[in-house]
């Protein structure tokens, strides 16, 4: 079983970085991949890039933050979707169900539209506060709902329901044509504004809560049977419940703030995870974050090719390739039963 | 050593085993349980007995802990349980729910190895001894050759002995176990029973049928509207009065030897 585990984990690195290495090499600039590579090599203290400046800044300053945004958000949002589904004990739940990603738009919307903050706030900084807040208003209906999970998921949909509707009214009464399709793409998610400030935020808020969730890896499968089961199993509920839904709301306010709201990874991944691992979170959290990462390096590659010269936003290419591929899954997952 | 919260009258909380002091729980104005007192001796079977809604199952939570009195006191070797803690409890008192049910796709090993759960430190992988206790639980409950099965696949009897066999690999002293036998075909609730009966642990069970209870109980505890209106032997409880009194219906009793039986009359002598 570890020995499995090994292997899994061994062969998701291997992967990933594979997929980040032949990432970068791809992109409309006529790089050669060696070329590329050497540049890579020269940055990370090995050899000289015989690159111009300007290509050098290509590979290392687009297509490099690009591609590592990328997993590191692929990582975080599966990894989210995993402990929400296993929380709420709902396998439609994902990221985005407790209203993160349209407290978000909403807060990017009245920064970007309304020029809330007179400037000095950033669309990424709006949109973060509007995770929080819609984040805030869910637990707090929740709570006085009686805090049970399917009051919790139900306070979700409200919230969702609310600040979809606040964002529209605003872009529609408020917004210019070029603004709307700003809005637009940002909302149906994209990495095109990576740079390596947002890496190091991503990964630092991945690398935190990916901690925090493995350490109630088995407090999660206590859930299996519900509440209070996991209750008699020893598990003291309410206090895990409310770590893990900040620690998951706080990554996916990030990550939706830094890349919008990049959606089906989060929903699906754990899924196609856990058909390859079984569902013990020890195993799961850690695979289905390697696999939601190289998920993302590669569907963002075609997002930022496929279409040449003009870009994708990544949610929508996410959709377009992850809805077959549910829909394979769900099929051997009916034959096994 | 700290004091338990009996205070002197009544029946002493004793230092070992699960004890429940004149415990009552409120919900929404309402008491559900209303000042229950249970000392239960190692290694005996208590059975809960009560009408639809008497409080059985609101007292075999309030005994696991998961629940906590509104007053009064739920002590195990004397400490009241929320002072011993959540891990430290589900260590000693395991429960079986009357229903369960996950979307969890979980073989059968697995759910009985969430037994192991309170035993188990955060980061630290399943050890010999966590296995261990899975093997003889799935042995106990004769689960071992559907051990890697999917629990999905179980039929109700099934799904009810994995779940004592997760309770099992918790290593309890003290098993509350809430009508586990409920839509289960006669021959499984006797399989069942069987199987608890010979458990090396002290039980309570809340059970619907009065001559299972009378079969399988060394002791009867009967609720009505959260209050004890009868406890002691199965004989001594199971009258033709206490069951009138408690379910309204009329009853013969016979006792034979070991345990009463129970006839039920119909009502009325007109109907055909």
């Amino acid at each position: 079983m570890t020995v499995r585990t090994l292997l899994l984990t061994g062969g998701g690195l291997v992967a990933l970085l594979v997929s980040v290495a032949v990432a970068v090499t791809i992109g409309p600039a006529d790089i050669s991949t060696a070329d590329v590579w050497a540049s890579v090599a020269s940055h990370l203290g090995g050899g000289d890039s015989t690159l111009a400046p300007l290509r050098d800044g290509i590979v290392w300053d687009l297509r490099m933050p690009r591609t590592l945004l990328a997993a590191v958000c692929g990582a975080g949002l599966a990894l989210c979707g995993a402990v929400m589904q296993s929380l709420l004990r709902n396998p439609l739940a994902d990221p985005f169900v407790l209203g993160v990603s349209s407290g978000a738009s909403t807060g990017a919307v009245a920064v970007v539209v309304l020029g809330v903050g007179g400037g000095a706030v950033s669309l990424s900084a709006g949109a973060f506060g509007g995770a929080l807040l819609s984040f805030g208003l869910v637990m707090l209906l929740s709570h006085s709902l009686g805090a049970s999970m399917d009051r919790v998921v139900l306070s979700g949909v409200a919230a969702m329901q609310l600040f979809s509707a606040l964002t529209s009214f605003t872009v529609l009464t408020s917004a210019d044509a070029e603004t709307t399709k700003g809005v637009l793409f940002w909302l149906l998610g994209s990495l095109s504004g990576a740079d390596w400030g947002l890496v190091l935020l991503c990964a630092g808020a991945l690398a935190l809560v990916l901690v925090v969730c493995l350490g109630h890896a088995t407090t999660l499968d206590a859930f299996a049977f519900g509440e209070e089961a996991a209750a008699g199993l020893g598990v003291n509920v309410a206090r895990a419940r409310l770590i893990l839904l900040c620690a998951t709301a706080l990554l996916t306010a990030v990550l939706v703030s830094c890349a919008g709201a990049i959606g089906f990874v989060g929903l699906v991944l754990p899924h196609v995870t856990r058909a390859l691992t079984g569902s013990g979170h020890v195993r799961l959290l850690p695979i289905t974050a390697l696999t939601g990462a190289v998920f993302l390096v590669w569907v963002d590659t075609l997002a930022r090719t496929v279409v040449d010269p003009q870009e994708v936003p990544v949610g929508v290419v996410t959709s377009l390739i992850g809805v077959p591929a549910f829909v394979i899954v769900l099929h051997r997952g009916r034959r096994k039963t | 050593m700290s004091t338990p919260a009996a205070e002197g009258i009544g029946s002493p909380a004793p230092d070992t085993g699960l004890h429940a002091d004149r415990v009552a729980r409120r919900t929404d104005g309402q008491l559900i349980v209303d000042g229950v007192t249970l000392v239960l001796r190692p290694g005996e079977t208590v059975g809960l007995l009560g009408p639809n809604g008497s409080g059985k199952s609101t007292l075999l939570r309030l005994l696991a802990g998961v629940l906590p009195t509104s007053t009064g006191v739920v002590t195990l070797d004397g400490r009241p349980l929320p002072e011993v803690g959540r891990r430290a409890t589900a260590r000693r008192i395991a429960t079986v729910e009357q229903h369960t049910h996950t979307q969890t796709e979980l073989t059968v090993r697995e759910v009985v190895a969430l037994g192991r759960i309170p035993h188990r430190r955060a980061w630290s992988p399943a050890s010999a001894v966590d296995a261990r206790a899975v093997t003889e639980a799935l042995e106990r409950a004769g689960l071992t050759d559907r051990a890697a099965q999917s629990w999905h696949t179980l039929s109700g009897g099934e799904r009810q002995r994995a779940q004592i066999a997760r309770a099992l690999a918790q290593e309890p002293r003290e098993l509350l176990l809430d009508e586990p036998t409920n839509h289960l075909d006669i021959q499984h609730q006797l399989d069942l029973l069987d199987l608890i009966a010979d458990l090396p642990v002290t039980t309570v069970i809340a059970l619907h049928d009065l001559n299972l209870a009378a079969m399988y109980c060394d002791r009867l505890l009967v609720l009505d509207t959260g209050r004890t209106v009868a406890e002691g032997t199965p004989a001594e409880v199971l009258t033709p009065a206490l069951i009138k009194e408690v379910y309204g219906v009329d009853a013969e009793v016979h006792q034979d030897p070991g345990h009463p039986v129970i006839r039920f009359l119909r009502r009325g002598s007109g109907t055909p």
